[in-house]
Formats: C-alpha cells, sequence, structure tokens
C-alpha cells in the first residue's frame, strides 16, 4: 500500500491485478462468495489500518484508477466533496448495534381456544389465522422495543444510518434480527455509548443487543441526505 | 416469556461492549464487513466502472441463497413477490415449467395407458377412435 497525495489530501492506494479486476473478471468474482469475503476483508483491513493514523473516509469496494495520475486527479476534483465529508466525520466514530428477538418471548398470551363451534375445517382456518395474527403481533411489538432502543441510542449519536436484517447463512442467529444500525457517535461518548447498549440490554431482556466497532465511518460517507444526518456542524471536541 | 432451549443467540453479547473496545482487535462478521463495503463506502466513479447494479444483484443473491424463503416470509421479507422485475418472470416460468411437466406426466400415462391396453383386450377409448 502507498500513499498518492493531491490537494490536500492523501489517498491510500494499492495496485491489483488488472487480470482480476477488470469488468469481466470483477462480475465473476463477486460471484464467488469465497474471493469477495477475502477480497473485501482486505479492503476492511486496509481502511482499519489507515484510521488509526487519522481520519479517513472509506470508499466503496473496488473502487479502481488505471494509474496515480488518475487517482490525483480524481483527489482534485473531489476535493470539496472530501473535505467537507472530513469535517462531518472528525473526532466520530461508526457503532454498528443489533438486536436479536425469540420470537416466541413476544407472542400474545394464548385465550382460550376460540373456534370451538363449527365444522373442523373452520375451526383449523380460525387457528390458522390466529396463529398468523400472533406472529404479525409478535413482529409488532418486538419492531416497537427496538425503536425504543434505537431511540436511546440516537440520542447519543450525531446520525444514524439503517442496514438491513442480516443473512442468517452470513451472520449465525436464529430468531428475528429487528434492528441492524450504524450510529455515528462523538469519541468523547464512545464509552457512554457502549455503555448504554449494555443498560439497554438489562432494561430489554427479551432482546439481545450486540455492538460492534468501532468502524471507520463506512454509513457516514455519502452526502447527506435525510435531515437528521444533515445536522448543523460543531466543532468537534 | 416462554423462552426454549433451542433458542441460540448470537456469539457475541451485550456483555463485550464493556471491555474497552480496540480498533480491529477482533475479526468482524463477514455480515458486518459485507453490507459496509459493498452497499455503503463513498461512491467515485473509478476508471473501471463496475455496474453497481451487479453488486447489488450479489446481494440479492446472497440474500435469496442462504436465507431460505419460508424463514424470510416468517421475517415478512417477501418484497420479491411484490418485485414485478423479479416475479413475474420467474412465476412465469415456474408456472410453465409445472404446466410442461404436468403435460409430460399425462402423456406418459397416456402412453402407457395405451400400451397396456394394446396388450389387453382392445380398449373402449380406442375402439371410438377407429
Amino acid at each position: 500500500m502507498r500513499l498518492v497525495e493531491s490537494a490536500g489530501l492523501a489517498a491510500v492506494v494499492g495496485s491489483v491485478p488488472l487480470a482480476d479486476f477488470d469488468e469481466d473478471a470483477l462480475r465473476d468474482h463477486l460471484e464467488d462468495l469465497e474471493w469477495l469475503e477475502r477480497t473485501a476483508r482486505a479492503h476492511h483491513r486496509v481502511i482499519n489500518g489507515a484510521a488509526r493514523h487519522g481520519q479517513v473516509i472509506p470508499l466503496r469496494f473496488a473502487t479502481l484508477y488505471h494509474d496515480d495520475d488518475r487517482v490525483r486527479a480524481m483527489l482534485r476534483e473531489r476535493r470539496d466533496d472530501f473535505t467537507a465529508t472530513l469535517r462531518r466525520v472528525a473526532g466520530r466514530t461508526e457503532w454498528g448495534v443489533k438486536a436479536y428477538v425469540d420470537p416466541r418471548s413476544f407472542l400474545p398470551d394464548p385465550d382460550e381456544p376460540t373456534g370451538g363451534e363449527g365444522s373442523p375445517g373452520t375451526a383449523y382456518l380460525m387457528r390458522r389465522r390466529a396463529q398468523r395474527q400472533d406472529q404479525e403481533t409478535a413482529h409488532l411489538r418486538a419492531t416497537e422495543r427496538a425503536e425504543e432502543i434505537h431511540a436511546s441510542l440516537a440520542a447519543l449519536a450525531v446520525a444514524t444510518a439503517a442496514h438491513p436484517p442480516q443473512d442468517t447463512a452470513l451472520a449465525a442467529y436464529e430468531g428475528w434480527m429487528v434492528l441492524n444500525n450504524s450510529y455515528l457517535v462523538p469519541d468523547a461518548l464512545s464509552e457512554e455509548f457502549t455503555a448504554l447498549v449494555t443498560d439497554l440490554g438489562a432494561r430489554y431482556p427479551a432482546v439481545t443487543l450486540e455492538v460492534s466497532g468501532p468502524w471507520p465511518p463506512y454509513s457516514f460517507t455519502a452526502p447527506p441526505k435525510r435531515a437528521e444526518d444533515a445536522q448543523p456542524e460543531e466543532t468537534p471536541s | 416469556m416462554n423462552q426454549s432451549s433451542d433458542w441460540n443467540p448470537p456469539v457475541r453479547r451485550t456483555g463485550g461492549a464493556r471491555e474497552p473496545a480496540r480498533r480491529g482487535a477482533e475479526p468482524s462478521s463477514l455480515a458486518d464487513i459485507l453490507e459496509r463495503v459493498l452497499d455503503k463506502g463513498i461512491v467515485i466513479a473509478g476508471d473501471i466502472q463496475i455496474n453497481l447494479l451487479d453488486i447489488e444483484l450479489l446481494t440479492i443473491k446472497i440474500r435469496l441463497l442462504v436465507a431460505s424463503v419460508d424463514r424470510a416470509k416468517e421475517m415478512g421479507i417477501d418484497w420479491w413477490e411484490h418485485d414485478p422485475s423479479l416475479s413475474s418472470g420467474a412465476r412465469d416460468v415456474l408456472e410453465e415449467n409445472e404446466r410442461l411437466r404436468r403435460r409430460v406426466g399425462e402423456l406418459e400415462d397416456g402412453r402407457g395407458a395405451r400400451r397396456e391396453d394394446d396388450h389387453g383386450t382392445q380398449g373402449a377409448e380406442r375402439e371410438d377412435e377407429r
């Protein structure tokens, strides 16, 4: 890895063989989960390593230039964007928080059996409908808890980002992942934030919370779109 | 709260948060990394354009691959059923496939039946056909 500098910015650059990264090769490789894992982890390792030495803006996986001059040109062209983004994430760290629930913990208490009258077929259909409604109720209740947890965590963050629930084969878990969010937290509040996750875990015993991080600010480098991302800048303490 | 014994919470738990987190101290989960390096991170046009759609397709593919359809539905994830570009084509193919299978089955059954007829007494159907 090396630094390519221009316009007061430095890009962390590594050379890769074109044979592996031209359009066709890349498309094939992206279908190969083993290759993808190796390469994505390498991408992450470099960003993580650079983040130890200063504020970084993670670029999307497989951002490719033909030579260093093109990288310098890109740094010059995007200088304003990059400096604005750097200001936005400076002194702040991304934390990931996930919430898992066992759906059974959120099922309504079983009422006395309904559908005693009528034919067995009707009773069966009634039972099926009740089961489906119970699932919906459980999901709603679990989602409400997740929203309460999110609101508490968001109070310590300057921005939040939501990820979709993860695949169960890529991330081994059972039940429902009802929260998978990233929080951009001022460094001064890092300990408070992780302690809050622990407290919330105790406050909501039916919800299992998991914190990951600190992450380089992957989820907060896109230009702000929503109001909550576009909070006025304060001087980082 | 009826927590059953087969409920397996994830490996890394809330308690881990108490320990001072170090950058890169523990290997992050692949899912965590992929959702960040593929879906997040600033996007700038490089010299080699990989269609972002490809990446999205890939992640969709992974999702479909690994999450069983029933489980996903149970979680309320059934967007492919409402996405015309994904569902209608696939459903048409499936339906067509099913229709063809049935037809082949019918033809095979029919032929089998007729062959039996040929060997046995003349079937009424064949009589009629003549």
